[in-house]
């Protein structure tokens, strides 16, 4: 049966479609010398179906029109960032003394290497106004568990490991109270105020002698600065902690102030996010972490040292200037190639380009926010910074839930925004518009969700129904889960 | 500004529907003490052409691995990526898409994932494969983490001969104290001092192979041993075309994989972003970390593939989750099966014994070489040669002579000097006869004139 429909093809698995007597790659005849592997030496087959290479087009062309993407249609997912991704810096990333340069080539061979670094470095630094930079972590969380292990690193330092408790608000992302934890450190967490911001009162009750330090985002998962910011830093440091920003959404404030300046220790930025670099359906990312003075011996391996503009690498453990680093996250030097791109955005934008960036991805917010505020029904009172976050009181009585409003958006030709986070919202709506989106853009999804509210009173059940213009209709998670089919499998034959 | 939509009039007319008349009064909740718009010591934006010019000028100043004969490996390989791979990977519904969290409108996404489990898996002779880590180091300590989790032990036995960056981000990670790890970096993999090492306390023991030098190991014997103490095998793999001579690790006992996928569709970067793969078996499918893709049924009955399992993951388990990653290598994994299928099981395996070969003609050829001794008595694509000089200045002065040698042993361990003089050669399928005819000459050049 042909269940193609229009330009939706159906197409099927890589291990139905292909076999391993297939190949789409011509290689020279080996010649069949000796093999020299010993024992652990084997032919056997492993099973790996392949196509030749017009199949292998087709395949992944079929596949790839079954995903939607920014380029295809504004992507408000709240706290992701998903702005437009330049080209030129996919140009860039590719330039093969980039790309095609080994790690571990002699240091003379790759001194442009290190100047990238050493320039992306400098440029974090000033946009931050921190002491210094480390641009190993691989990803945010990484760059999360970076911060908190300099942090830790400190206070073993100082002898006061007996510093366990690290203070982390009701709304943050879940990877910081993962990260706390996984480093040994008890995690308490702290309420938010009715305005989604902090409570300052509730901050400093939960400190005592065992107070190691608080993870803040900031602007936070609400979508607000946090207004007490410096007095919590103030706190924090009179109490012998250390604060550590979640700079997920350095976006909203890139370019107009310095973090630095707020009186924090240590700052993930992800590249992914601020820096345009593609976010690939999930990565590659890159989390490079600024710190304070106070921070800056415990940085991971490696350091890059610039000698009157001969570059050099410190990768040894025991070399005098990693003394006292916490160690080494990951082999080799980080993202470099997420850090071409990163570096191509911000020489394109410069210092006067990205203040405009985040002055423009807190007035498209803003904007939304004045436009739907008597359809939807924002969660907190006074202006946003980059995203609006909603609550599902407009779905009351509608028998409506958040997740299938977000289902008619897809029916709309629209990626939903982020839905129930943060959690201190009931069926919280988060949307993120970011600054490459036009006015044009911006009004017509301001009408589609306007006239999907309206909807809501009159024909409720087409919004359970949600979505029937995809390739496929609402999946069962929960079979997935209670039977998990991780792989494929060749069909056992079944005797007759 | 080029990427910036909104024009001045727009501005104009968005801040009168918010109610502004500037944009600063968004910013109102920002303390007094802290200056808006301060001075940034950078400069202003620039030109396509003019960034173009920039980062052109920086690449220019490396030597790139196709301007030279190249012998470099020690856990990042060349390999020749078909132009189907990078093409594919550039369209915007794989480049600009997010984690694939609404199913319905990301099924491109979380089908080639399911297929890369499955090839993973098929690969590392495992039973299941998560969607991808950062790399093959931060899969590795995972896979620790994940080993200590199972097995409620807290001792780990790291092997001689594990890459040393992979032992230090091993306890980087692990965060345990000291003592809690054995590790003593040296080229000797002894089967029976490993054995001797395995108590009840021992939660894994993780072996690289082909190890860091090179060399290529049977496992069973070990594995055998790690079992009866109720301890796990944690195998490594760095150069993953490997296994296409190689018995898999599931095969020889292994408990859970981890390996690098840069090989595989993803050039050198200078390091990242590259691609950890990790497998396990069947009974730890829930203490695996990272994102795992799978199979169900719509509303209608049809197939189709959803993110799963997700009660191991920090959004939803938060301080209880297995591990804190989020994003994994999407982009990489994408590449790395798209260059997979494009060879499938002939190519694979073509390409797996034409690295073997290109390592034995250098073999041959060192032999014979005074001065020169191949350490390793078994290797696939990569071996150890002690130079009769320090092998530092040996690939520095074949820099200068246009040839990209090999990696010194002392890069990653400079604490003993009787690594001085070996150095690590990798050879691939990009390597050709007048490559290896270069690096004899000109290595006899260095050493002796």
């Amino acid at each position: 049966m042909n269940s193609n429909r229009g330009l939706d093809h159906d197409e099927k698995l890589l291990f139905e479609v292909g076999d391993v007597n297939r190949t789409g790659v011509d290689l020279s005849e080996p010649e069949n010398l000796n093999h020299m592997i010993g024992d652990s030496f084997s032919d056997s087959e492993i099973g790996l179906a392949g196509l030749s290479e017009p199949e292998t087009v087709r395949h992944y062309v079929r596949l790839s029109r079954k995903n939607y993407s920014i380029d295809a249609g504004l992507y408000p997912l709240g706290s992701c960032t998903m702005k437009h991704n330049p080209r030129l810096n996919e140009k860039m990333a590719r330039l093969e003394g980039f790309s095609e340069i080994h790690p571990l080539q002699p240091i003379s061979t790759c001194q442009g290497a290190l100047e990238l670094i050493d320039l992306i470095s400098s440029w974090l630094k000033e946009l931050t106004g921190m002491a210094a930079v480390t641009m190993a972590p691989k990803a945010g969380a990484q760059g999360e568990l970076c911060g908190m292990m300099a942090i830790k690193q400190a206070l073993l330092n100082k002898n006061e490991s007996h510093r366990k408790i690290v203070l982390v608000p009701d709304s943050a992302h879940g990877t910081n109270p993962a990260t706390a934890a996984f480093l040994g450190f008890e995690v308490k967490t702290i309420k938010s105020n009715n305005s989604g911001l902090i409570d300052f009162d509730d901050f400093k009750e939960n400190i005592d002698e065992n107070f190691a330090g608080v993870m803040i985002t900031n602007p936070n998962t609400c979508g607000l600065f946090e207004a007490d910011i410096v007095k919590i830093s103030d706190l924090t440091h009179k109490s012998g902690g250390y604060l550590y920003c979640d700079g997920a959404n350095f976006n909203a404030v890139v370019g107009k102030l310095k973090p630095g300046d707020l009186g924090i220790d240590a700052m993930h930025i992800n590249l992914h996010k601020t820096f345009s670099t593609p976010h690939g359906g999930g990565g590659p990312g890159s989390g490079p972490v600024v710190f304070s003075e106070r921070l800056e011996k415990f940085c991971p391996a490696p350091l890059i040292e610039n000698d009157k503009g001969e570059y050099d690498l410190i990768e040894n453990l025991h070399e005098e200037s990693l003394v006292n680093s916490f160690g080494r996250l990951n082999v080799f030097h980080g993202q470099m190639g997420m850090f071409v791109r990163a570096m191509s955005y911000m020489l394109s934008h410069g210092a006067d380009g990205l203040k405009r960036v985040s002055e423009d991805a807190v007035l498209n917010a803003n904007y939304l926010r004045a436009s739907l505020s008597d359809r939807l029904t924002p969660a907190f009172e006074g202006y946003c910074m980059h995203e609006i976050l909603f609550n599902d009181d407009f779905l009351k009585g509608t028998g409506v839930e958040t997740l299938d409003f977000a289902k008619a958006m897809i029916d709309e030709g629209y990626h939903p925004m982020t839905i129930y986070f943060p959690l201190v919202i009931h069926g919280a709506l988060l949307v993120e518009p970011t600054e490459t989106e036009s006015k044009q853009s911006l009004d017509h999804f301001i009408s589609t969700l306007r006239d999907l509210v309206d909807k809501l009173k009159k024909d409720s059940e087409s919004f359970k129904a949600a979505p029937v213009f995809t390739p496929i209709r609402r999946l069962d998670e929960t079979q997935a889960a209670r039977k998990p089919i991780l792989r494929w499998k060749e069909e056992p034959l079944i005797a007759v | 500004m080029r990427y910036l939509p909104l024009t001045n009039e727009d501005r104009k007319n968005m801040r009168g529907v918010i109610g502004i008349d500037d944009v600063n009064e968004l910013f109102s909740n920002v303390p007094r003490s802290v200056s808006l718009d301060p001075t940034f010591n950078l400069p202003n934006h620039k030109t396509e052409m003019e960034v173009g010019r920039i980062l052109s000028g920086i690449a220019n100043k490396n030597i790139n691995s196709n301007q030279a004969p190249f012998f470099l490996g020690a856990g990042a390989y060349k390999h020749h990526i078909p132009a189907t791979v990078d093409h594919i990977i550039q369209r915007s519904e794989f480049l600009t898409s997010y984690t694939p969290y609404q199913p319905e409108i990301s099924q491109g996404t979380l089908q080639y994932l399911f297929e890369f489990q499955t090839q993973v898996s098929l690969m590392t002779g495992m039973d299941v494969s998560n969607a991808s880590m950062y790399d093959g180091s931060t899969s590795s300590a995972e896979a620790v983490s994940m080993a200590k989790r199972i097995t409620k032990r807290n001792k780990v036995v790291l092997s001689p001969t594990l890459h040393p960056q992979y032992a230090e981000v091993i306890k980087t990670l692990i965060s345990a104290d000291e003592d809690s790890i054995d590790y003593k970096f040296s080229e000797d993999f002894d089967v029976t001092s490993l054995i001797s090492k395995i108590d009840e306390d021992v939660s894994c023991v993780v072996v690289q192979n082909p190890d860091f030098f090179g060399s290529c190991h049977t496992l069973e014997k070990l594995a055998d041993h790690i079992h009866s103490k109720g301890a796990l095998l944690v195998v490594v793999v760095n150069e993953i075309v490997s296994l296409g001579m190689m018995k898999s690790p599931g095969a020889m006992g292994a408990d859970i994989v981890a390996c690098e996928g840069q090989s595989l569709g993803n050039p050198l970067n200078f390091g990242g972003p590259y691609i950890g793969l990790m497998s396990t078996k069947d009974k730890y499918v829930r203490q695996l970390p990272g994102r795992i893709v799978g199979e169900t049924n719509d509303m209608n009955g049809e197939k189709g593939f959803v993110l799963t399992l997700a009660t191991r993951e920090q959004h939803i388990r938060r301080e209880k989750a297995t591990s804190n990653i989020c994003t994994n290598s999407g982009l990489c994994s994408l590449a790395f099966t798209i260059h997979l299928t494009l060879l499938g099981e002939v190519g694979f395996k073509k390409l797996s014994k034409l690295n073997h070969e290109a390592a034995i003609k250098l073999y041959n050829k060192l032999n014979g070489l005074e001065g020169f001794a191949v350490k390793n008595k078994s290797f696939f694509n990569e071996f150890t040669v002690k130079l009769p000089i320090n092998a530092s200045v040996f690939v520095e002065k074949m820099a200068e002579k246009g040839v990209l040698a090999g990696v010194p042993v002392s890069r990653l361990e400079n604490q003993d000097d009787s690594f001085s003089n070996l150095l690590l050669v990798a050879s691939s399928e990009i390597n050709s006869d007048s490559d290896r005819e270069d690096f004899i000459k000109l290595a006899k050049e260095v050493c002796y004139e």
